[in-house]
């Protein structure tokens, strides 16, 4: 019987003390954001989906030489490029850089293996979508309207 | 007349899940019921099956790299880990030292976050919704901290062959130090919100137990295992990485119920801030990637590398043929065998002990259906 009103009496104080955490709670600041009108800052290691970078010295270009090392190092084949050689430029030019972003699982080896350092994480974290032919970007029109 | 008990058709069958929230994942139990108590629980597994361990033996090995994080996502940083360190095992590479240390802190970070995150669910199952709400706020530091180093919040792909890809800097440390002084004086909170709170005792407490004979036998290992008095964790039992440098305590309960588990579980958090610690004064200089071949092929034979993720052991055993595809992978993961105790363990039970068992296992699906 004595047991039974000790067990009634710590677990009632068990819920008051649990009660009382809550209640403190109520005074402290908010750690909610109300996402779609309140954004946090993005970190700027954020791995978004790649772009192509423009180069520091000729800013009107990127610095994509179509050497295939991103397309052929990448785990989920989701990088597609071409480059074609033109007459009076030294090297190759791309003409397509197409990212399946469905596919792709963000490690990061294209960025790792490119010579040129051409490709970089974008900050881009909402991607909205009706079919999956959305989640096909063109980073080379995106570097180019990008201008 | 006879009533339906008399004829012996009161036992009847109860799927729980494939999608059920106390099931975590895809997991599907068969439960033959007799009234409210459960007679016969028979997991059913592979919803979540994705091959990854034949998707490891037709590609170069460095593609298997993203595949680490995708198996178990909540300790995505300890898998990578044990990748990277069979790899290395395997052809002989040694990481730098300053790399094999940011891997154990970043380790410990994840091992941190996955048991706020089962503390928070394993409550939350039990139907208390609050604590899950504090343990997400502490949880989100750690996340904050990982996404400014690793460049993503759950299925992180960092380690490589020989270091790790981003280095660490004064800004990481310093928030890290932050997060672990925070984390302590949470600690108290939850001992008093949960730990003491007499509902949630009374819903763990002589729950499920278990004797480590039993859990020789099914090969458990991890919080679990540990549950049971047997102070087996690979960081001490078979030391990888910088783990020997530390000062560190396994913790250990002798009831082998769920609520030891959950108390070596909220202990281990104090243990891997501890490890956090130690790690972040003798964090030596130098590179985080040492120089490796760009063509790296595995050379023939086996290699073996077992970490401690937050649920057990972790194995991976690596077999090379000289190229650079592996000949055979083998993953062994603690859920599954964590998860084949529940049989055995759940007969006779009431369903809501049951949500209770499961919960205090830490089941991760996909790693078990990898």
């Amino acid at each position: 019987m004595k047991d039974y009103f000790a067990l009634i009496f710590t677990g009632g104080k068990s819920l008051i003390v649990g009660m009382m955490i809550t209640l403190r709670e109520l005074f402290r600041p908010v750690v909610t954001v109300q996402y779609p009108r309140e954004k946090l800052p993005l970190s700027p290691n954020y791995r978004g989906h790649t772009i192509l970078i423009r180069d520091e010295e000729k800013p009107e270009k990127h610095r994509c030489i179509s050497c295939k090392m991103c397309e052929r190092e990448c785990p989920s084949n989701c990088i597609d490029l071409a480059g074609e050689k033109r007459e009076g430029v030294k090297g190759m030019v791309l003409i397509k850089y197409r990212l399946d972003f469905t596919k792709c699982s963000l490690c990061g080896t294209c960025v790792e293996v490119c010579p040129p350092n051409a490709l970089d994480f974008s900050k881009v974290y909402q991607h909205v979508g009706f079919s999956r032919e959305d989640f096909h970007y063109d980073l080379l029109a995106m570097v180019e309207e990008d201008k | 007349m006879t009533t339906m008990a008399e004829k012996g058709e009161h036992r009847y069958i109860l799927n729980m899940g494939p999608q059920h929230p106390s099931t975590h994942g895809v997991l599907r139990v068969i439960l033959e019921m007799e009234g409210e108590y459960v007679m016969d629980p028979q997991p059913v597994l592979g919803y979540g099956h994705r091959m990854h361990e034949k998707m490891a033996e037709s590609r170069p090995w460095p593609n298997f790299l993203p595949n680490a994080a995708r198996m178990d996502y909540l300790s995505a940083l300890i898998y990578n880990h044990g990748y990277v360190g069979v790899v290395e095992r395997l052809a002989g590479i040694e990481a730098t030292p300053r790399a094999e240390y940011i891997r154990v802190i970043t380790s410990e970070l994840n091992r941190l976050q996955s048991h706020l995150l089962w503390l928070g669910v394993l409550v939350l199952d039990l139907g208390a919704f609050t604590p899950i709400m504090y343990t997400f706020e502490d949880r989100e530091k750690i996340l904050d901290i990982l996404e400014d180093v690793t460049g993503s919040r759950l299925t992180y792909c960092y380690m490589r062959v020989g270091g790790v890809v981003r280095d660490i800097d004064d800004k990481f440390v310093e928030r890290t130090r932050e997060y672990i002084s925070w984390q302590r004086s949470r600690m108290p909170m939850y001992d008093k919100l949960v730990t003491g709170n007499i509902i949630f005792r009374k819903r763990i407490e002589k729950i499920g137990e278990f004797n480590p004979d039993m859990a020789r036998r099914y090969g458990l290992t991890g919080p679990v295992l540990r549950g049971t008095g047997i102070p087996y964790d690979i960081r001490r039992a078979e030391p990888y990485s910088v783990y020997p440098e530390f000062d560190f305590e396994i913790p250990t309960e002798t009831t082998g119920d769920c609520m030891a588990a959950y108390l070596v579980r909220v202990r281990e958090i104090e243990q891997s801030l501890r490890i956090l610690e130690q790690a972040l004064d003798k964090l030596p200089a130098g590179p985080a990637m040492a120089k490796v071949p760009k063509k790296l092929k595995l050379p023939a034979g086996d290699a073996c590398y077992a970490v401690e993720s937050p649920r057990g052991e972790l194995v991976y055993h690596l077999t090379g043929d000289g190229s650079d595809t592996p000949y055979r992978m083998k993953i062994r993961v603690p859920s599954f065998s964590n998860l084949s105790l529940l049989p055995e363990l759940c007969r006779g039970m009431l369903l809501s002990d049951l949500c209770a068992c499961m919960g205090s296992l830490d089941l991760v699906i996909p790693e078990i259906d990898r």
